[in-house]
């Protein structure tokens, strides 16, 4: 039979170094996420409570709770979903299903991969060139809104064109023999097939939405605002900012307040993002082709 | 038979290589203009302008930017003091003076560590992700990278004034950690998802056959990796650094709250450091609209906007390469 030569010997060796070093890698890259999230909830979550949750903040911002960034965020991540959602779905069937194979629909993929390269803070400058100058809009969060949800679009795009691009082609053919047009089997066949595609991409939008702050800053977000937003023409907080706030620009914080609302932050991205992941395991384990 | 209607007589191509799927004009054809023909047409120019609109706003982004910033560059801008001097002292009441240089080579440098720090952890995971682990180790590992990429900027920046600043001073002994060294690692952890999941795509990309014809004349996996693998994608892991120098490059917040923010040339990763994104982020509140110094903050967007669109360009030159040119 066969015997390991000394050659084989070192071969399995070198392998076996290679293995973990490769491994000791990927550790040292994703420890970071378990660190820090440990580190936010040792430190944040003393001065958690319900009522820091639910009420105004206090002197200055350093006491009371943290209601208006938060619920600032809920309206700024709602009207960016609204705004991208419906552009960047159509956008998606467009360059999945319609669009021929020519250099004006590789100039559109060019310009998706360049509009997610762009800085977040030159997005904030377009948003305030356009939105709240341009388009007269002002400081508010039907600006910010649509700041976020140019920022976001090619997010929503790509996630959404995979989705439709997984439905397989036979599925297409057999529906268009049938005699059915092109949006009859996108809209009975497609759609109803990479519906859960399409909502782990939104999911991700609200992830990322949600805890940007460079967008947002000069666009709808104000440092301190003592009303609660009532509508989409007014300036609101928000969790993100608001972090950035407390932790930079206001002296007499008490330690813990920061790494509490931190922890907030983090805990609504990260909720989201294992929303998605669960959903597309979830999807993964239902599909039937 | 319409002559408007696609000329293409392949009705189902089979032989199509296109973009999207060749449709079922063949079957519309023989049934007429009926109401779902019409339907179909109107719901093609909806998602067309979708399609298009990725164009507009890229368009748009550098037209509204440039809109501001454009009086700086005709009317107040001296080249040579933008890219050769470091002094920027734009709210001087005797001369304001916009010396750009510090603020890119802080950027160039903060980026420089990251990289430093990023691309060999970033690419090393991609391989042991991609060619290494298996099953279970491998799902938990691409949901960790995946997480590290879900963490915000702001959240990061946090990080970095508490966590890492302390962890700098104990280690090192330095007086102060916020400095390059401490936004280049954190930069480094956020560049680091992206560089792993398209270096990841593009060892996925190179075809199993290169593999098993490898193995089968008796090579081991590292071998099959270093000596195969690597070369066949070696375009998309480029690719796949130059998305992480863009992504860098452009952050904000994080490097705001942790570089330290002082302008000067740095000569040590101990230097505290101030960013062009940076500078647009903590100056651009203070300033009156149509002031010098608010378009001279704009005149900063398009140096950041045309560069990441370089970079991007690259990126996607270089990926494209590998994949047949395509």
């Amino acid at each position: 039979m066969f015997e390991a030569t000394p050659l084989n010997r070192r071969n399995a060796r070198v392998e076996l170094v290679v293995k973990l070093l490769f491994l000791l890698m990927t550790v040292v890259l994703v420890l970071p996420v378990l660190t820090i999230l440990s580190i936010l909830l040792v430190k944040g979550t003393p001065a958690l409570s319900w009522e820091f949750l639910t009420t105004m903040p206090e002197k200055g911002m350093t006491a009371g709770g943290i209601l208006p960034p938060l619920l600032g965020t809920v309206w700024l991540v709602a009207g960016s979903v609204v705004a991208t959602v419906p552009l960047g779905v159509a956008a998606a069937i467009y360059l999945s299903e319609y669009a021929p194979d020519n250099w004006f629909t590789r100039i559109i993929n060019l310009a998706i991969v360049n509009l997610a390269g762009v800085p977040s803070i030159v997005h904030a400058l377009f948003g305030l060139g356009a939105f709240v100058l341009f388009f007269g809009f002002g400081t508010s969060i039907l600006a910010a809104s649509l700041t976020l949800g140019v920022m976001n679009l090619p997010v929503v795009i790509v996630a959404t064109r995979e989705a439709l691009q997984s439905v397989p082609r036979a599925f297409r053919e057999a529906c268009w023999s049938l005699g059915a047009t092109r949006w009859q089997t996108i809209r009975e066949v497609v759609l109803p097939n990479s519906f859960s595609g399409i909502l782990t991409g939104v999911i991700l939008t609200v992830s990322r939405a949600a805890g940007e702050t460079a967008p947002i800053m000069f666009t709808g977000a104000v440092f301190y605002s003592p009303f609660l937003p009532q509508g989409i023409f007014d300036e609101t907080m928000a969790m993100a900012l608001h972090l950035f706030v407390i932790a930079t620009q206001v002296p007499g914080v008490p330690e813990a307040v920061p790494f509490a609302v931190a922890l907030v932050l983090i805990t609504m991205v990260l909720a989201m993002n294992a929303l998605a992941i669960a959903l597309r395991v979830h999807l993964r384990g239902k599909k039937k082709w | 038979m319409p002559p408007e209607m696609d000329g293409n007589s392949s009705t189902y191509g089979l032989e199509g290589k296109g973009a999207a799927l060749r449709g079922p004009e063949g079957a519309s054809r023989r049934y007429g203009r009926d109401w779902a023909w019409w339907q179909d047409k109107l719901v093609a120019s909806v998602v067309f302008v979708g399609g298009v609109s990725a164009i507009v706003f890229v368009l748009g982004i550098f037209a509204f930017v440039t809109r501001e910033g454009l009086g700086f560059i005709l009317h107040t801008m001296d080249v040579r003091e933008f890219f050769g001097s470091i002094a920027w002292r734009p709210t001087s009441l005797i001369r304001p003076t916009y010396g750009a240089l510090a603020l890119i080579v802080g950027t160039a440098f903060v980026t420089g560590l990251a990289m430093v720090f990023s691309v060999p952890f970033s690419l090393g995971a991609a391989i042991f992700i991609g060619e290494f682990a298996k099953g279970r180790v491998r799902e938990t590992l691409k949901i960790l990278v995946e997480l590290l990429a879900a963490v915000p900027s702001v959240v990061w920046g946090f990080i970095g004034m508490t966590v890492m600043n302390e962890f700098l001073i104990r280690t090192f002994g330095v007086p102060v950690g916020l400095n390059a060294m401490n936004a280049g690692l954190i930069l480094g952890l956020m560049a680091a998802p992206i560089m792993t999941t398209i270096a990841e795509d593009a060892l996925k990309a190179v075809p199993d056959g290169y593999r098993e014809a490898a193995e089968a004349m008796g090579a081991t996996r590292w071998q099959v990796v270093w000596r195969v693998v690597l070369p066949a994608a070696k375009n998309g892991l480029l690719g796949a650094v130059l998305l992480g120098v863009g992504r860098a490059f452009g952050e904000t917040m994080a490097v705001l709250m942790a570089s330290g923010h002082s302008i000067h040339l740095p000569t040590s990763p101990f230097d505290s450091v101030r960013a062009l994104t940076a500078t647009i982020a903590a100056e651009l509140g203070e300033t009156a609209v149509g002031s010098d110094h608010y378009r001279a903050l704009f005149t900063l967007g398009i140096l950041l906007f045309v560069v990441t669109f370089f970079i991007n360009l690259a990126a996607d030159l270089v990926v494209r390469g590998v994949r047949g040119g395509r």
